[in-house]
């Protein structure tokens, strides 16, 4: 049966009413039309989907809308503010580390998720915080030298 | 948000008659151009594509300028191109390519790509093509644009063109500072009258080393619209009153649905439910709603299973038994002193690009429009032609810049599936594939058995050569080393999973056998695998690349430091008119049977480099999917059943198995520009191998090679 869920994205409310076991993904596309979180894998494993909620990555495809009641969700369409790219777009952009650019929403959201957890972390750390995250153009290289180069400018 | 990325038609068309019986559309259409609206006037000419169905970019051949250019009021130049951009950088590349004739600068010039309405038929976008096959086109037509300018000033100036100069997109006198620019033509009759004459094929284009545009690292113009999530891709595409598809696939391999019972599924609110012949396919308002009608309309199916087919395991043996090929050659072998034979295997494997094919498609009474993920506009407009019976002017096939392909995206499944249930349903249906039905059902990277034969005279000199590729292909086939007898041939097989295109296709393997092969023959020999090479090769491109990567990755010294836990090793090759040379060093921890690959260096030289950044990020992108191919990718399958269809039980390179990875361009600019995105892969897997062989003494034949086959030996 359709529930009504309440949350906010990217700073707005909305309400959506919905079968409670879509998966968030789906309503974020679909039903907000917020295409720029992308489908790689449904099952957790690439991170394509890649979203805050409450401040924190979530896997969009493997939670149920029910459980973002009341949660705040950041997606990729909310990071900058105006014209004013968050400096992991920006780094992306100066480090050229896109290829198709398909993983680069979720990307981002991780290596946000990550600098905000500890702003300067070590290479080892950025493996370990970005590995969940697959991109099959394999621009791994740049992407690495795109989280460095936000290091330290990132607030919490 | 998808009618910001399409084609909007301004105003409707408008057809006149004009003097004699020709007949020409002119309509005003919005083009939106990667979020720069432009307003271009579409004739007759511009569609030349269409109708005439040319393929693989034709070098001028009688296509008129306008099918290539058009000029914008606001100095802007549209430049068109039939081919796809899936991430290896042929939106800038073209760009670069039109603005280095124009003599404009690169953020003049708005592109439009992969649109049957507007674009020409470039063929599909694969083989390393577009860099050969379109760019030279697009810089003639560029260069025949500036020439018909400069001659449309000097006839009004009255003096000898010449005299003249065309610079920043603006033709100057400078005895008397006239100018004129493109986008004072942009509304001339006889401007769009020169216009429609052919590209001049013999123009003289801009030489390499005057280049301003091409061979500078230009940025893709869509980036931040990527960045900030705001780009459509094909499975982002949304239009009013759209519902999300999902189609019933069969259990296994061969299998043929007997019955089904779709009451279920029809019951359910606002499901439609389609089918005919051996599709069956679910419509509704969301994607959930279609997948729990798919999965209850699933669950009554019943399927005659199809034949007998091989296992993962026994498939090597079934496709030799199978293989269409004579006998062995004994060519030379008589003379050698020492024969040698090997064995080599590859796996089939999925391209998993992170995107799934994805398809909408929206019928307008009978005109049919569909945005598709896939590498051939053309070949999607055709399908669909063919599938519904329709005439060319009644169906429009997009592909918006889509995520990845290596060669898997070739077949416009998605579109045929989704302009089905549409037409059913009455409304625009979506689809895209579940990673699940990516592994399953989209076609694999061919398998193969390679069979080695070399024989080596008492000096230690290669000199009988015998080597087939069973099913994989005859890319790269050839060996690039002077052996005074030797047989290279493809041959095919039976193949039980559906195969095609992959990054580089055969090459890989077949580079990889030959590579390691050679390495083999240079132990047996008593040499060093780098010198037993040179000895061998007078292709100098590959020499260079080869002793590139040696000396960068100080070949020579650290190959004496070689232990038991760390190897280095080395690999060449050449395909699609490049060249390539890897050094890499392993890790390998045999109670683990684990194989570490810690570093790659590597060589690569494509004549002359359009975009330096570009071609970094692809040489970069095809190390690191090397290493999926050379280590750990393989498809599980058995009784028809693929087993490891996820991510979870496929492993792909993730940040955590990424080496040191050091890449160096060699930049020749006395030929043409070869493509860049598929052959730095093929010196990875056999470079690895020698590595592991180098510290360890067991030579690893199989990709992937398994760090469990250390452990046991
Ligand atoms: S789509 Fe959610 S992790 Fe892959
Ligand atoms: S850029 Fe294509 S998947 Fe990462």
């Amino acid at each position: 049966m359709d529930v009504t869920i309440t949350l906010t994205v990217n700073g707005v409310a909305r309400t959506v009413t919905t079968d409670p076991q879509r998966p968030l993904l789906d309503v974020l596309r679909e039903d907000l039309h917020l295409t720029g979180t992308k489908y790689g894998c449904g099952e957790g494993h690439c991170g394509a989907c890649t979203v805050l909620m409450d401040g924190k990555p979530a896997r969009s495809c493997v939670v149920p809308v029910s459980l973002a009641d009341k949660k705040s969700i950041i997606t990729i369409e909310g990071l900058a503010k105006g014209d004013s790219l968050h400096p992991v777009q920006e780094a992306f952009l100066a480090e050229g580390a896109i290829q198709c650019g398909y993983c680069t929403p979720g990307m981002i959201l991780s290596a946000v998720a990550l600098l905000q957890d500890k702003s300067n972390p070590t290479d080892e750390e950025i493996v370990a915080g970005m590995n969940g995250n697959i991109c099959r153009c394999n621009g791994y290289v740049k992407i690495m030298n795109a989280v460095r180069r936000a290091a330290g400018k990132v607030r919490r | 948000m998808a009618e910001n990325l399409s084609i909007q038609k301004a105003q409707s068309a408008t057809a006149k008659s004009s003097a004699g019986s020709e007949f020409t559309i002119s309509r005003r259409t919005f083009v939106q151009s990667l979020g720069a609206g432009l307003a271009i006037t579409v004739t007759e000419a511009i569609s030349w594509g269409q109708r005439r169905g040319g393929r693989g970019g034709a070098q001028g051949g009688g296509m008129p300028v306008v099918a290539r250019l058009h000029l914008n009021e606001d100095g802007t130049i549209a430049v068109m191109s039939g081919k796809v951009e899936e991430g290896q950088g042929a939106r800038t590349e073209l760009s670069q390519a039109a603005a280095e004739e124009l003599q404009v600068p690169f953020d003049r010039i708005r592109i439009v790509m992969a649109d049957t309405d507007f674009v020409p038929d470039d063929g599909i976008t694969a083989g390393s093509r577009t860099t050969p096959g379109n760019v030279p086109p697009m810089r003639q037509a560029a260069a025949t644009a500036r020439e018909l300018l400069t001659r449309f000033a000097a006839r009004r100036w009255q003096v000898e063109p010449n005299t003249l100069e065309v610079r920043d997109g603006t033709v100057t006198n400078k005895a008397t500072n006239q100018k004129l620019t493109y986008a004072d033509l942009a509304t001339s009759k006889e401007i769009a009258e020169a216009f429609k004459q052919p590209i001049e094929s013999n123009i003289a284009l801009t030489a390499v080393s005057d280049w301003k545009v091409m061979g500078s690292s230009a940025a893709r113009m869509n980036w931040r619209d990527i960045v900030t999530g705001t780009h459509c891709f094909p499975s982002d595409i949304v239009r009013p009153n759209m519902l999300y598809g999902r189609v019933l696939r069969p259990p296994a391999y061969g299998a043929v649905l007997e019955s089904i019972d779709l009451s279920a599924a029809k019951a359910m609110k606002d499901v439609v439910v389609v089918q005919e012949s051996g599709f069956v396919g679910f419509a509704a308002p969301t994607l959930f709603q279609a997948t729990a009608a798919m999965e209850a309309a699933a669950k009554t199916a019943s399927w005659k299973p199809g034949p007998p087919s091989p296992s993962s395991k026994t498939v090597h043996a079934y496709l030799k038994e199978h293989a269409r090929m004579g006998s062995p050659s004994e060519k030379g072998f008589a003379d050698a002193a020492k024969t040698l034979t090997a064995t080599y295997t590859l796996a089939y494997i999925q391209h998993t690009p992170m995107e799934p094919r994805a398809a909408v498609a929206e019928w307008d009474g009978d005109k049919l429009t569909v945005w598709a993920g896939c590498d051939g506009p053309y070949r999607v407009k055709g399908d669909l032609m063919r599938l519904f019976d329709l005439p060319a002017e009644r169906v429009r096939a997009i592909v918006p810049d889509m995520g990845g392909g290596f060669g898997g995206k070739h077949n416009p499944d998605a579109a045929l599936e989704a302009a089905r249930l549409a037409k059913a349903a009455g409304k625009p249906v979506w689809i895209r594939w579940t990673r699940a039905e990516e592994f399953t059902w989209a076609y694999f990277r061919p398998a193969a058995v390679i069979e080695c034969k070399g024989g080596l005279d008492a000096k230690g000199k290669l000199v009988a050569w015998d080597f087939v590729n069973i099913n994989a292909g005859g890319a790269a086939v050839d060996t690039p080393y002077n052996i005074a007898n030797k047989r290279c041939q493809s041959v095919g097989s039976d193949s039980p999973l559906a195969q095609g295109a992959y990054r580089c296709l055969a090459a890989t393997g077949n580079n990889f056998a030959r590579e390691s092969f050679m390495d083999e023959l240079a132990a047996v020999a008593g040499a060093d695998p780098l010198e037993f090479r040179l000895a061998h090769l007078e292709n100098q491109r590959i020499r260079t690349v080869l002793e590139t990567a040696a000396k960068h990755f100080n070949w020579s010294e650290r190959k004496k430091k070689i232990t038991p836990e760390l190897g280095v090793g080395l690999a060449c090759g050449t395909e699609k008119n490049s060249v390539v040379a890897a050094c890499v060093e392993v890790g390998i921890d045999r109670k683990k049977g684990e194989i570490r690959v810690r570093e790659v260096c590597e060589a690569f030289e494509p004549g002359p480099i359009i975009n330096p950044a570009n071609l970094t990020s692809q040489v970069q992108g095809c190390i690191v999917m090397g290493l999926g191919g050379a280590l750990t990718e393989e498809i599980q399958f058995e009784n028809g059943k693929i087993l490891n269809a996820s991510f979870a039980d496929y492993h792909v390179p993730r940040f955590r198995d990424i080496p040191k990875i050091d890449v160096h361009l060699v930049n020749k600019t006395d030929i043409p520009s070869a493509g860049g995105g598929e052959t730095p892969i093929i010196a990875v897997a056999p470079a690895i191998g020698n590595a592991v062989f180098a510290a360890t003494g067991v030579r690893l034949r199989a990709m992937p090679m398994r760090g469990d086959a250390l452990r046991q030996a």
